[in-house]
């Protein structure tokens, strides 16, 4: 479904962000991208819907290309790709009703989307969507009276709205604390299921990753280390893709943690 | 360097000898100019004039007071064109200055070697010229009156809204604006959605603020033939009608002083 070719970055800097990265996602599969800061992982998102220009290589969503898109091309292609921020990237100074219809931008034309006019099938979903992440009764409220855990939800409704076949998701639980972390990545990884969608969801939690997706990605300096099951990160591999490092404790901890999630 | 090893123990001083030399060079320089210049000034002033000052102060005063009161029917009129002007002039500038600050901003200019040159000469040059002086200009243009007072006024703040906008909209959070995008929305849904709810405190604020400061000029524009209260204030000044200039100046205090309270209310609300 979506098909990365040799993708390469290098910055204005001469930094090499990605170096000739191929990857093959097949269509509803959930992927964990970890790795170290400065990794590349931010880069390797943003490439895919063009928020950063990739330097060469190709890159296909179903049967389009997408690096070699004119702007209004692009535009239409993003529709189909939505994307979570790290800090939620809400419009602060919005309501939650206006951030979740935000992601209908690509759909209405300029006079509606200013006039906050948005059809009523969109108004309905957006309800229908807020009302599956529990904030139904908050669409009114500012962006900015949100906590972070609720943030991040109606950043989730907002790309969901988008109607997405792929979502590109940036640390979307760095910013939060251990239990709502889980809560958003169990949400995120359900919605997937449910909506048949495919995701790339960049983390720093190597536990957390383990606990919820089907297949990781080790980054390491532009350059994909491991790409196998959860299961399939042992000591070792994690060595390579983040140095050394004592990693029996992380690894154990999963062990714990799942027992946890499975007895709740 | 501040630090020393004086006998195995560590000394720190804030400057070494030599710069604290320097600073005492720099402060005797400093001194023995304004000694200079305070021996310039006293030399060309006519000492008798400023010996006279109180006396003549005390005379206007005794002159002006006490204000005279009936003089009042003659001032609404004036004193509104004065808070028009300041109004409406304010509203023109903004509607001008959001464009010339969306194209003056570096992250939101459309060409940043050809454009926002173009912006930014916008805002120096209106800026740089006092509102008198448009009025003065405006008036050999389109004539004297009203009309004239609000172009003045409006040309004048154009660069001040369009700088302080254009400073707002380079610190918005990018990733606002990076998540808009990302949703596949056009330049302009970007600009309605992403950045404009960034800066409207900014804007708010800059339009309370800048309506304040036209209150003020507005009431001098009238020296010039601009309309508004300072008409009247140049011609009782002409024929030296103390009692009138002391009302005028009464009501233009009274009106800056409302305004001051309007805009402290509207931005108290804002932030």
């Amino acid at each position: 479904m979506l098909r990365l070719n040799k993708l390469t970055k290098t910055y204005k800097t001469g930094d090499q962000a990605l170096k000739a990265v191929t990857l093959d996602i097949p269509e509803g599969q959930v992927l964990a991208l970890i790795g170290p800061s400065g990794a590349g992982k931010s880069t390797l998102i943003r490439c895919i819907n063009r928020l950063v220009d990739p330097t060469s290589g190709t890159v296909h969503l179903g049967d389009v290309e997408l690096t070699g898109l004119s702007s209004s091309g692009l535009r239409r292609e993003r529709r189909r790709m939505g994307m979570i921020f790290q800090e939620y990237a809400l419009v602060e100074r919005l309501t939650v009703m206006e951030n979740v219809l935000s992601g209908r931008l690509g759909y209405v034309g300029f006079w509606r989307s200013f006039l906050r006019r948005f059809p009523q099938s969109d108004v309905d979903e957006a309800f229908r969507l807020l009302d599956r992440v529990g904030l139904a009764h908050m669409a009114d409220k500012r962006a900015d009276e949100l906590s972070g855990g609720q943030r991040q939800r109606v950043g989730i409704c907002r790309a969901l709205i988008q109607n997405p076949a792929l979502l590109l998701v940036d640390e979307p639980t760095a910013s939060l604390d251990p239990k709502t972390s889980r809560q958003i990545m169990r949400l995120i990884c359900e919605l997937c299921r449910e909506r048949g969608l495919a995701a790339i969801i960049n983390i720093h939690d190597v536990a957390l990753a383990q606990m919820f997706v089907q297949r990781v990605i080790g980054l390491r300096f532009g350059a994909v280390e491991f790409d196998g099951p959860p299961e399939g990160l042992t000591p070792d591999v994690l060595t390579t893709i983040y140095g050394e490092e004592d990693w029996e404790a992380t690894i154990e901890k999963v062990e714990d943690d799942e027992d946890e999630v499975e007895a709740q | 360097m501040p630090v020393k090893d004086l006998k195995g123990r560590q000394i720190w001083q804030p400057r070494t000898g030599r710069e604290s030399l320097f600073h005492w060079v720099l402060w005797l320089i400093g001194i023995a100019i304004f000694a200079v210049c305070w021996q310039r000034i006293s030399e060309s002033t006519t000492w008798f004039f400023v010996w006279d000052a109180p006396r003549i102060a005390n005379d206007i005063w005794t002159r002006a007071t006490p204000p005279r009161w009936e003089y009042i029917s003659q001032l609404g009129k004036p004193i509104w064109d004065t808070l028009n002007i300041a109004t409406l002039g304010t509203i023109i500038a903004l509607i001008l200055a959001i464009p010339v600050a969306f194209l003056a901003a570096s992250n939101t200019t459309p060409s940043r070697y050809f454009v926002r040159p173009i912006a930014l000469l916008i805002i120096v040059a209106t800026r740089s010229i006092n509102s008198l002086i448009w009025a003065l200009l405006l008036i050999a243009i389109i004539g004297p009156g009203v009309f004239a007072g609000v172009i003045a006024i409006a040309i004048r703040s154009i660069g001040f809204c369009a700088k302080l906008l254009y400073e707002a909209i380079e610190e918005i959070d990018t990733t606002q604006v990076e998540a808009i995008t990302a949703t596949g929305a056009t330049r302009w849904q970007v600009m309605v959605y992403g950045i404009m709810p960034q800066i409207m405190p900014a804007l708010a604020g800059v339009a309370v603020f800048r309506w304040d400061i036209n209150i003020r000029e507005s009431t001098v524009l009238g020296l010039v033939g601009a309309g508004g209260i300072g008409l009247q204030l140049s011609s009782s000044l002409n024929v030296l009608a103390w009692p009138q200039v002391s009302l005028i100046l009464l009501v233009i205090l009274a009106a800056v002083v409302i305004s001051e309270w309007v805009s402290a209310k509207v931005r108290g609300a804002i932030i």
